[in-house]
């Protein structure tokens, strides 16, 4: 699994590039990795079930159990799979492009979101509509 | 007359702590356009903090005792059965502490025994219906009445409508939500573009209505807040808009900040403009940008508003 410093990179390099419709398998596989990422670091077993048809939803509601914080996400993680139909099942649409370019904003969104919880672990949980944390120290 | 529509002709009005300061501009602009439309606020009396996220996290049934006090002032001592609050993170508190009086009962003990301190009556789950200003704009007046009285159209307003991370999170504080047609969704909110599309607007398709804009992250990892903020400023701009409206004076103050932070920092340009809904359903009614207090945002938009013709 690459580092997201690494999917990162990627999802620099894919947005400065043209917008490619056929970027879009691409896009939600880096989006299954991100979630992977906070599953692993969460201490889970990251799953390969999937939800309305993807991995990416089953991993975000893996992410999500118990910790309200990360359904911020949720339909960050719901459009980049809308995104996904949109390109797959109408490839040759006339918007194909500027659906590319929006699911690459999105990707790039869930993983500025994610790291940014990763990169504030220790704060991880703070966050907008969090547990609190006096819940781990003393299970107020 | 819907059963909603009079009951929201008057509300109690609860601005919040950030309306106060940062987000003056959004106080400013909901109470001009609630007079110009003819609605009456009754802003809550001695009002305190909701507990946002400072307290919430600290200690969350001193936050549900926070945020129940509003309500209990607002039913007990002002007679009144809707409480108004255009702040997302207020709002988001105080069905919170309904849904925890509905079904808590250790909150319950715990609000009793603090407001008993405090000498107030204790809040009971069901005095207040707490709404937020979406709410009251949509079912009090409408998009019928809304078309009605608009002066000068939004029709040349490319507009991103921009909801945040709490106005729809956690789903089950928001039990009147996703009841079909006529009420907001929790997965693709709808209310503020209704409002706008009503006064003329043309909303594009916004991928990251209610993406995170790293509000919480503002003091502890600017850099992120940064980067998630330029993102929504890039998708809104490739979206083909020219303004986000915004609903949240965290929101929006964060876009603001971080758009000039974006270009500082990372050489990312915007030129999207961040403008209150009220502030741009205001404009639409023919009230002076001042009015609805253009000039209190970070952002300049007033050009942009005189070239649209809106001033």
């Amino acid at each position: 699994m690459r580092s997201l410093a690494e999917i990162g990179q990627r999802l620099d390099t894919l947005a400065g590039g043209p917008p490619r419709p056929g970027n879009a398998a691409e896009y939600l596989d880096l989006g299954e990795e991100i979630l992977t990422h906070w599953v692993t670091a969460k201490g889970k077993e990251p799953t390969r079930d999937e939800r309305e048809g993807f991995r990416l939803l089953a991993l975000h509601r893996q992410g999500a159990d118990k910790d309200p914080s990360f359904n911020a996400c949720r339909e960050t993680c719901r459009e980049l799979a809308y995104h996904y139909n949109l390109l797959t099942l109408e490839p040759e649409h006339a918007d194909s492009e500027q659906r590319a370019r929006m699911m690459g904003l999105v990707a790039n969104h869930l993983y500025l979101f994610i790291a940014g919880k990763m990169e504030n672990e220790k704060l991880g949980e703070f966050c907008c509509a969090s547990r609190p944390v006096r819940e781990k120290v003393d299970g107020v | 007359m819907s059963d909603k529509k009079a009951k929201y002709q008057e509300v109690a009005y609860y601005p919040g702590c950030a309306l106060e300061g940062g987000g003056h501009a959004y106080n400013r602009s909901t109470k001009a356009l609630g007079k110009k439309l003819g609605l009456k606020l009754k802003e809550v009396d001695n009002w305190n903090c909701c507990g946002a996220m400072e307290v919430k996290n600290i200690d969350p049934k001193l936050q549900t005792y926070l945020s129940s006090r509003v309500m209990s002032i607002a039913a007990n001592k002002m007679g009144m059965d809707t409480v108004m609050a255009p702040c997302n993170g207020c709002y988001h508190n105080l069905k919170k502490a309904e849904y925890d009086l509905a079904n808590d009962p250790k909150s319950v003990d715990v609000v009793d025994k603090i407001s008993k301190k405090a000498g107030h009556d204790t809040y009971q789950a069901g005095q207040v219906e707490t709404i937020h200003a979406l709410d009251w704009i949509k079912e009090a007046i409408g998009e019928d009445g809304l078309k009605e009285r608009v002066r000068n159209s939004l029709k040349d307003v490319k507009i991103a409508n921009y909801y945040g991370c709490m106005y729809t999170r956690p789903r089950h504080i928001f039990p009147e939500k996703d009841q079909g047609p006529g009420s907001e969704s929790t997965s693709k909110p709808h209310f503020m573009d209704d409002l706008l599309e009503a006064a003329g607007a043309q909303n594009v398709d916004f991928p990251l209505k209610t993406a995170c804009c790293g509000g919480a992250h503002t003091l502890s990892d600017s850099d992120t807040s940064t980067r998630l903020v330029a993102n929504i400023l890039q998708a809104a701009e490739a979206a083909g808009a020219e303004v986000i409206a915004t609903e949240c004076p965290t929101c929006h103050s964060g876009l603001e900040m971080h758009q000039i932070r974006a270009a500082e920092k990372l050489g990312l340009q915007s030129n999207v403009k961040i403008i209150y809904f009220t502030q741009l359903l205001g404009l639409a009614l023919g009230m002076k940008p001042k009015a609805v207090g253009l000039h209190e945002n970070i952002s300049d938009s007033f050009a942009y508003v005189k070239e649209k013709g809106l001033a």
